[in-house]
């Protein structure tokens, strides 16, 4: 797939980005929460392989979102779509939708779950850049309890044979995270010592129920990214956040904007790449019977 | 009531109470039981007393189960004490304790009464009303415990809702010593539990879930277990599901504290790897925990620290459970499995029969002052014929229950109630199935 996704880089970077694999297929983009870079980079991939995209943002209600999650689900699969990108609040409700659907469902992010697309887009990020994965020290920081980017990364670096970090206060860990398969630091002075790749995470305040952290301004002192404590990666550590940044929260602006390692840039673009190779995949697994029917029969 | 004597033969008479394990026969007569033993013999018997031939199979008090969620009033479309009361029959059970979280809250006479009268007009067994301690459980003012004690309520507690506040469970706990009243409570701090949805640890790091730390059963129960020893009440521990947990409930047990405690099924058949892939019937309180601390609630059974087994049958409608997992509600039904997963322990080895029988039978009565749960003369006929042995799965479509939310489904277990009887009246006898 990384493979795949390589060739779609350098499409994406030429002026001719139309291709035609998906012609004639309808991809449905079903939101339940807000995002700009996921949506937007699954509507280009889609449109540049040539398929039929829609953009559905569901409003939510507080209460019985869930109703509305099955309900939904069941009145899309009724218009045939042929891949769903789903992402939901709620942690394992895109496995929930994709029970009651007859297409192919993507992942777009479920709760503080998991994020396989951008686990891959980060990993591109990082295999063009370094060459490889294997051997690698990655340290994941700030909030890795709310956060399902650090949940795939860290499942994703694992199996492709890097070693990975998590580094935050123990508020921001889940528990046993240690048992994820990973060494976990509460200081970012050590925890960052010698690695490779450090991707910063965003403090997602709004999933926060109590206090976590006692200020942004304490945060940022002690797990920030700053120059001083890049100091201790390599000096040729790499510099990720999935976005969108707290700037001066978790992530210093000089440090986020030094074009020489931040590669924050980079993986949106590697997004969209990824993105083309995930729907490629799926549709060339799907049933083609549902083309052949023809209308009302 | 008819004054008719029947003989109940043939059987293996099992009385928990007495430590009897015998065959021979049973004699009732209206709603009481006058006589049993092994030389009762069919023979002395005139043609008016009806002979029921229990061909060897067991026969127990029937089951008590404190601890059962009927959603009348309020959401009918749940379960009604009707309902229930045909699972419980179905299950063995002849006694149950209904919880107070109905809409609205049981916390006045009137209501007491309402619950004690819809389960005399409409259920096949004995509806016992627990009522709350405070006032619709919001857990600020007490409610007339007393006067509720009096209109029938044999328990007090706010149900699911465990009291936050130690002021006021310590004032219910010792205003409660003037009636001798009894005061469950759910062990679970619930500041630390707050938003949790399963336990916390890898599982739920895994899945992305928000844990409810298995901390705040001990802490809880802790805490009750000092405003006990201050207040000298008697306290029932509803539902452990921890080692930690059910160490203080030792600790506390050798040091002479009126303090019991509950176990429920799903914490000693199941382990928080049975929600696997989000799954919301297995989305229950207390949590299902790791297995270690399952294992610890099996011997805290066998070692008698668990002195009751109740189902916590807690109904829901589908659509409060095909609900992603953080969203949908929590709770599994239990009344017609209640006897089976127990009698697991027994056929796995780990409780001797009779013990297992203590927690569904004599200890609850005991508890809940009543006179049935024992086999002996002058004893209510409330009377449980089972099988043993038979294995059989469970099926989700032949429950009885309104509700089918059990993560029990294709289960293969073992032993069945043949015939319950309530008061000398069979409620519940069991076709042959294929």
């Amino acid at each position: 797939m990384l493979d795949q996704s390589d060739r779609y880089v350098d499409l994406n970077r030429a002026v001719e980005k139309k291709q035609s694999s998906l012609r004639g297929r309808t991809i449905i983009n079903l939101f339940f929460e807000n995002s700009t870079r996921t949506r937007t980079s699954f509507e280009l991939a889609g449109k540049r392989l040539g398929g039929d995209v829609i953009n559905m943002s569901v409003a939510t209600s507080s209460v019985k979102k869930g109703e509305t999650l099955i309900d939904t689900a069941i009145t899309l699969n009724a218009m045939h779509p042929d891949l769903l990108v789903v992402r939901h609040q709620d942690s394992g409700a895109v496995a929930l939708l994709a029970q009651k659907v007859g297409c192919g469902v993507i992942n777009g992010g479920d709760g503080s779950h998991e994020h396989p697309t951008q686990a891959l887009l980060d990993a591109l990020t990082i295999r063009r850049r370094k060459g490889r994965l294997e051997g690698l020290l990655v340290a994941i920081c700030g909030d890795i309890l709310h956060s399902r980017v650090a949940r795939s990364n860290i499942h994703l670096l694992n199996t492709m044979g890097a070693r990975v970090r998590l580094i935050a206060p123990p508020t921001l860990l889940p528990a046993y995270a240690e048992r994820l398969g990973v060494e976990v630091y509460h200081d970012m002075r050590k925890g960052l010592t010698d690695v490779d790749i450090v991707m910063m995470l965003r403090l997602q305040m709004e999933r926060f129920h109590g206090s976590f952290v006692p200020s942004t301004r304490e945060y940022f002192h002690f797990y920030g990214l700053d120059h001083e404590k890049l100091g201790f990666a390599k000096p040729d550590a790499l510099i990720m956040h999935p976005g969108p940044m707290n700037r001066g929260i978790e992530i210093d602006t000089e440090v986020a904007d030094d074009i020489h390692r931040s590669v924050i840039h980079e993986q949106v673009e590697m997004g969209v790449a990824v993105r083309m190779a995930c729907l490629e995949l799926l549709a060339q697994h799907l049933p083609n019977w549902r083309h052949s029917t023809p209308a009302g029969s | 009531m008819s004054r008719r004597r029947k003989l109940y033969t043939n059987a293996r008479l099992l009385d928990p109470a007495s430590g009897l394990d015998v065959k021979g026969a049973l004699l009732t007569e209206g709603d009481k039981i006058v006589d049993l033993g092994p030389k009762l013999a069919s023979g002395n018997f005139a043609g008016d007393t009806e002979q029921i031939d229990c061909q060897g199979h067991c026969l127990s008090p029937g089951l008590i189960d404190m601890h059962v969620w009927l959603r009348e009033p309020g959401a009918e479309h749940q379960e009604t004490i009707a309902t229930g009361a045909r699972a419980a029959a179905a299950g063995g059970v002849t006694t149950m304790v209904a919880m107070p979280n109905t809409e609205p809250v049981i916390d006045e006479v009137a209501l007491v009464e309402f619950i004690a009268r819809r389960g005399a007009d409409t259920a096949v067994v004995r509806i016992l009303p627990a009522a709350a301690v405070t006032k619709g459980t919001k857990g600020e003012e007490l409610t007339e415990l007393g006067l509720l004690a009096q209109a029938g309520a044999v328990a007090f507690t706010d149900g699911e809702k465990p009291i936050a506040s130690p002021r006021l469970m310590r004032r219910a706990l010792s205003y409660a010593t003037t009636f001798d009243l009894l005061v469950m409570q759910p062990a679970e701090e619930p500041s630390l539990a707050k938003g949790g949805v399963m336990n916390e640890g890898e599982v739920a790091a895994r899945l992305g879930l928000a844990g409810i730390p298995a901390m705040a059963e001990t802490i809880m129960l802790e805490r009750d277990i000092r405003l006990l020893e201050m207040t000298n009440g008697r306290l029932h521990a509803a539902h452990l599901s921890t080692q930690d947990a059910l160490d203080v409930v030792r600790r506390a047990k050798a040091r002479g504290l009126k303090i019991t405690a509950g176990a429920a099924p799903h914490n000693f058949a199941l382990n928080e790897l049975d929600i696997g892939d989000y799954r919301t019937f297995a989305k229950v309180k207390p949590p299902l925990r790791v297995e270690t601390d399952r294992k610890a609630v099996v011997d805290a059974i066998a070692d008698g620290t668990v002195d009751v087994i109740s189902s916590a049958h807690a109904p829901q409608d589908p659509e409060s459970k095909r609900l992603p997992f953080a969203q949908a509600e929590f709770g599994i039904i239990g009344l017609e499995t209640l006897l089976p997963l127990t009698l697991e322990l027994y056929h796995n080895g780990s409780v001797p029969l009779l013990k297992l029988l203590a927690c569904l039978t004599c200890n609850p009565a005991r508890l809940l002052k009543l006179e049935s749960g024992r086999l002996a003369p002058g004893a209510p006929a409330d009377l449980l014929v089972f099988d043993l042995d038979t294995p059989w799965r469970v099926d989700e479509k032949k429950f009885r229950s309104k509700a089918k939310n059990a993560p029990y489904d294709g289960r293969r277990v073992q032993g069945h109630a043949l015939r319950t009887v309530v008061g000398g009246e069979t409620v519940f006898q069991r076709k042959r199935e294929s």
